[in-house]
């Protein structure tokens, strides 16, 4: 089981069996599912749009800064696209490490990267069909100037990009 | 001239009532020369041009950035995975 954006539903069991190791004394597994319900509104269903190459580039790139900042064994990071059904899961994230501080804290950074940063649309289904889109917040550049910035994003233009860690051909 | 391809996303795939299409612009267009012809095109757009971020061949640029033949420019409203 790879990082990857899903058009299939994702098993939260598998992704945490994944991830798993001997070396590895604490897991986290965050599992994000659909509510049924938005500002005491029911809520049937939620439909995700996702621009595919661009977040499984980010994928690829979120693991490996989570690489670089924390001592982590394994990680999978999985976000669902297309129309769910309330209750479905829509994004998992599997962090194992040797301890339980950075298991916690590569997951968490994980999850609100995602939300943040991560080329992803979704709509809720209301009642008789109806769909409303989530009201989202200005995409975050990534990696954000803040943090390490290799060659390829300081000088977009004219540098040949890292195509070989985009998950799309995976 | 050159050829784009212009990519939309979500409220901006609706407004323009299309998720992709090709462009013909200049040389040495940049992507802002591209999103004033998407405006223009499909004014309907219009709305988002405060919110909306752009990203070059998957990569988040700003305005002034030159484009190229088979350039790939995606228009992404305001995000929100999980």
């Amino acid at each position: 089981m790879k990082s990857r954006i899903s058009r299939k539903p994702i098993d939260p069991a598998k992704a945490l069996e994944s991830v798993m190791d001997e070396d590895a004394g604490g897991i986290v597994l965050f599992v994000g599912t659909i509510r049924n319900q938005t500002k005491g509104k029911e809520v049937k269903g939620l439909e995700y749009e996702v621009y595919r190459p661009m977040a499984e580039l980010q994928i690829a790139r979120l693991e490996e800064e989570i690489r670089k900042r924390w001592p982590v064994k394994s990680i999978r990071l999985i976000h669902r696209e297309g129309r769910l059904k309330v209750g479905e899961v829509s994004v998992v994230v599997a962090v194992s490490a040797m301890h339980r501080e950075e298991a916690f804290e590569a997951a968490r950074y994980a999850i609100d990267r995602i939300k943040e940063s991560f080329p992803i649309w979704k709509r809720e289904k209301f009642k008789g069909g109806r769909y409303a889109w989530v009201k989202g917040t200005p995409i975050q550049s990534y990696p954000a100037s803040d943090r390490a910035i290799s060659d390829s994003q300081t000088n977009s233009r004219e540098t040949v990009r890292p195509r070989t860690r985009s998950l799309v051909e995976a | 001239m050159i050829r784009v391809k212009m990519i939309y996303f979500a409220q901006a795939r609706e407004a323009a009532g299309t998720k992709s299409e090709e462009f013909s612009l200049d040389e040495k267009s940049s992507v802002e020369t591209a999103l004033s012809k998407a405006f223009e095109t499909h004014p309907k757009l219009r709305p988002f041009e405060k919110s909306i971020k752009v990203a070059l061949n998957e990569e988040i640029t700003q305005d002034d950035a030159k484009l190229q033949e088979g350039d790939r420019v995606a228009l992404l409203p305001p995000v929100v995975g999980g």
